[in-house]
């Protein structure tokens, strides 16, 4: 069974969508990181958590049918990659939608939802998906 | 002077494929006696052990697999140097690069590289999650992202971008099903036809279940040795002349192109310039075609042709005989995909060519093979070229 820490420590940035600002280069990143891969020892110090609008397009998806155990219950399911308008691409499920209706480069916000349980006695995590615009 | 070359005198492997009379530690003794034995070495001859595996924590929950091997394999009172090398699903050709190195540096002269595998004691949504963990688990995984998801998700982007039919892709598992039909170690010999790889069942759409490498066991074993080893007993080996591994994001969304394997572009400059070859020079190429669009993005990214352009190869030019033979083991696909022996297995195939002893599936006057390895989405590549006599 998973700690209730491991789930803790993130949800900050799983609820809100928190990630990183480098206030040497101005860069965003989601999910959260320590260095910034540009700035290096530039940004030690200088990463800032920055709010994400949760606006965004869907850059590719796949309808996923084979899961992990703690999917089994949501397949078929929408995996995708979206393109946040601040700039971090974030991989997510896309919800409520038929999935025929999903495409490249259509827009996309976030909705707060359950993302997986562990097992039947463990936690529930929640966590961000996307639903179309 | 150090002595520079590092060469290849024997090889082995177990059988991939569902082994259910097998453990893990029988895979690995099977595959490195095999090596040994076809090397002509003796425990007294071997100066360290590199063992490659992927999962084994998580699948069979035994670490410490360095140990495992060496004590299995009878060389424990010897104290042998025994360590595992993990670098998920490139774990083999990682351990391959270190066993290189260790004789380049000149510490050693003759070295034993294993990969090995156990995947089918789980199974079904388990071993699925197991396998997700080569992804970033925290920010994919977490959310549903699978191995195949991700690799779909790459794969209908492309398709997209260049205007690239689902046919192109089924090519890859086709050309894998026909070479593995020659390959008895291989977990497939059933040959495949287009329309079957089109229309196999949806695992993570647009990829089908021919997209996907299947769950294998299996190991594979290599000896490497030094010049000075080589002199001494007046032995002629295959040659590793180019060995370079690089790295990407571990997570496909942090990158500026999620169809281009930086990872493997920057390693494939790296080896051609190390080994002084062109690419037209390759006679086969064995590549890391866990999913079968990174074949045809692994071809662009090693610079045989443009990307967006592999459709141009996949019909024929992959086939033996073509401009670029693909995968004459049969690749993950066919062959086999055990994580962690994958690497080393192209090598075990790369040996039998080299020394025309591939049986039926022979390429023809084959004298450089290039091995590509990859990790999870891309997140690590390592590549060998080698030199036949």
């Amino acid at each position: 069974m998973t700690e209730l820490s491991r789930i803790w420590r993130e949800t900050e940035y799983r609820y809100n969508l928190i990630g990183y600002k480098c206030k040497n280069c101005n860069r965003t990143y989601f999910p959260p990181r320590d260095i910034c891969p540009y700035c290096h020892r530039e940004s030690i110090g200088k990463m800032e958590k920055f709010k994400l609008s949760g606006n965004g397009e869907i850059t590719s998806y796949s309808i996923v049918h084979e899961s992990s155990s703690a999917f089994k219950r949501q397949v078929p399911y929408v995996m995708a990659l979206i393109k946040l308008n601040e700039g971090p691409v974030i991989t997510a499920q896309i919800v409520d939608c038929d999935p025929d209706n999903v495409e490249i480069g259509k827009k996309v916000h976030m909705a707060f939802r359950k993302i997986r349980e562990d097992g039947t006695n463990g936690i529930i995590e929640y966590g961000y998906k996307f639903k179309l615009a | 002077m150090l002595s520079n070359n590092v060469y290849i005198i024997g090889a082995g492997e177990t059988k991939y494929g569902e082994l259910w009379d097998k453990s893990l530690r029988n895979l690995a003794v099977e595959a490195g006696l095999k090596a040994i034995e076809n090397a002509g070495i003796y425990s007294k001859d071997i100066d360290a052990i590199y063992g490659a595996n992927g999962l084994a924590g998580t699948i069979n929950e035994q670490e410490n697999i360095g140990a495992l091997i060496a004590d299995f394999s009878g060389l424990s009172n010897e104290g042998i140097p025994s360590i595992r090398v993990e670098a998920s699903t490139a774990s083999g050709g990682a351990a391959l690069r270190e066993a290189y190195l260790s004789i380049k540096s000149g510490e050693y002269n003759v070295v034993v590289v294993g990969g090995v595998e156990k995947m089918t004691d789980i199974h079904g949504s388990d071993i699925i999650e197991k396998m997700s963990s080569i992804l970033d688990r925290e920010w994919e995984a977490f959310y549903g992202a699978t191995p195949a998801a991700m690799a779909a998700i790459i794969a209908r982007k492309y398709m997209h971008d260049f205007n690239v039919e689902k046919e192109a892709l089924a090519m890859v598992p086709v050309n894998d099903h026909l070479n593995a039909s020659k390959n008895l170690n291989a977990q497939y010999h059933n040959k495949l036809t287009l329309k079957q790889a089109m229309d196999a069942i949806p695992v993570a759409e647009p990829l089908n279940l021919m997209d996907c490498s299947p769950v294998s066991d299996g190991a594979a074993a290599v000896v490497l040795a030094s010049e000075e080893y080589m002199k001494r007993n007046k032995k002629e080996g295959i040659k590793i002349i180019g060995s370079a591994i690089a790295q990407d994001y571990l997570s496909v969304g942090s990158r500026d192109s999620i169809y281009t394997l930086k990872s493997t572009k920057l390693a494939a400059e790296k080896a051609f310039r190390r080994a002084n070859v062109k690419r037209d020079d390759i006679s086969f190429v064995e590549l890391h075609d866990s999913f079968s669009i990174y074949a045809l993005l692994e071809l662009e990214d090693l610079g045989f042709v443009e990307k967006g352009k592999a459709k141009e190869l996949v019909y024929d030019e992959i086939k033996t005989g073509g401009r670029i033979p693909v995968n004459p083991s049969g690749g993950l696909k066919a062959k086999g995909d055990p994580y962690g022996a994958v690497g080393v297995g192209q090598v075990v195939e790369a040996y039998l060519q080299l020394n025309e002893k591939a049986g039926e599936r022979q390429i023809k006057n084959a004298k450089y093979a290039l091995l590509h390895n990859m990790a999870g989405t891309g997140t690590s590549s390592v590549i060998h070229i080698l030199e036949g006599y």
